[in-house]
């Protein structure tokens, strides 16, 4: 009689323990990701891999790998092979601070801009359009070797610098709204803007097909649509401020699954 | 070719509810939109989308200006025979895509 009337009592207390357990590991980590701020119907849509629009550009990006480019006459696969193996956890490491090329040393690039010098030093072809279709085809295949994988950025000491100026960037309050990224992804993350929940501004998916540009688009060119929202002036497609602030955010985003190639409302 | 990316089921039971699924890369421009020069970009959408089994025809849409860049399609259909699905889709300016998927019915 005493187990009959105890059992359910401990059963009850051992379940509402295993919750607090789960409850706190879920609250054991305050960042989430865009992917966890959107609804049901955009989550399947990235899951499933032919619904996710961003797997076309895959698929053209795919066949570039293996395309010969350029008076060196070298397609990106004649480097570096199977890209499922030597691209794997690349998109969760950028920016970093290429090796072996010529131009800008010391400086970091980003997975775009490491394309693009691999494009000009190796393969001696015209460097990719921002934002155009091949170079965010060739970006998004590199990023899919990566998908499932925690953010890791390099831990080079030369970054540091670059990653100083990024935070500072973040923090900076500028445009005619007097805004810095902080005072909507920091303290307001959550909360509406307009219809739009702020997200915490972590890029786990880039490049993103955003169904408001109904294609594919690169985190600068998401950087510099906050920089119109903030009614700033946008910075130059080359300009380095650009790489800093994507240092400083994946440095901020370390350890959360990179979702790439994502969808975002 | 187009972009084109299609799921559909590789076998299936005979009288078996199949879905297809199917996306394709199209800019869908309404010819509502005006560029940066003023003028207004022409239409280019996409206008017809038909699947057929076997040569019969099981799914048919036509598409309007007001359809997302790179449309996706999703429809059901009963399995008959073994064979060929084979998608069309034809648009503005010449666009014609196909695509065949095999299907095996036990």
């Amino acid at each position: 009689m005493t187990r009959l009337t105890i059992g359910p009592f401990t059963v009850g207390w051992a379940l509402a323990s295993v919750f607090a357990a789960s409850w706190a590991l879920a609250q054991s980590d305050p960042r989430h990701s865009g992917y966890q701020d959107m609804g049901p119907d955009l989550r399947r849509m990235q899951d499933d891999d032919t619904a996710n629009p961003a797997m076309l550009f895959v698929q053209a990006g795919q066949a570039l790998w293996q395309e010969k480019a350029g008076t060196a006459n070298k397609a990106c696969a004649d480097c570096h092979q199977d890209a499922a193996k030597s691209m794997k956890g690349v998109a969760a490491r950028y920016p970093a601070i290429p090796a072996g090329t010529d131009k800008g040393a010391g400086q970091p690039v980003d997975l775009e801009g490491r394309i693009n010098l691999c494009r000009t030093e190796r393969q001696q072809a015209p460097a990719l359009e921002p934002e155009s279709p091949d170079l965010l085809g060739l970006t998004a295949y590199v990023a899919l070797q990566s998908r499932g994988q925690p953010i890791a950025p390099a831990d080079d000491p030369r970054l540091v610098p670059f990653r100083t100026k990024g935070a500072g960037l973040y923090k900076s309050r500028q445009g005619q709204l007097n805004l810095s990224c902080s005072n909507c992804h920091d303290d307001n993350a959550g909360k509406k803007l307009a219809g739009a929940t702020i997200p915490q501004g972590h890029p786990t998916g880039y490049p993103i097909y955003r169904l408001e540009w109904q294609t594919l688009g690169s985190l600068k060119r998401r950087l510099r649509n906050c920089l119109v929202g903030m009614r700033a002036e946008t910075w130059d497609w080359d300009d380095p401020q650009y790489v800093a602030l994507e240092l400083y955010l994946m440095d901020r985003a370390r350890g959360m699954t990179l979702d790439a190639p994502a969808v975002r409302p | 070719m187009a972009n084109v990316l299609v799921n559909a089921p590789k076998t299936a039971r005979k009288g078996e509810t199949v879905e297809i699924k199917a996306l394709i890369m199209h800019p869908m421009e309404t010819g509502f939109r005006a560029g940066t020069n003023g003028r207004i970009i022409p239409r280019n959408i996409i206008e017809h989308f038909t699947a057929t089994w076997n040569g019969s025809e099981i799914f048919r849409m036509d598409f309007s200006p007001a359809i997302a860049a790179n449309p996706f399609v999703s429809f059901f259909t009963i399995a008959g025979e073994s064979g060929t699905i084979t998608l069309r889709w034809t648009g503005d300016e010449g666009f014609v895509a196909e695509h065949q998927v095999a299907i095996t019915v036990t």
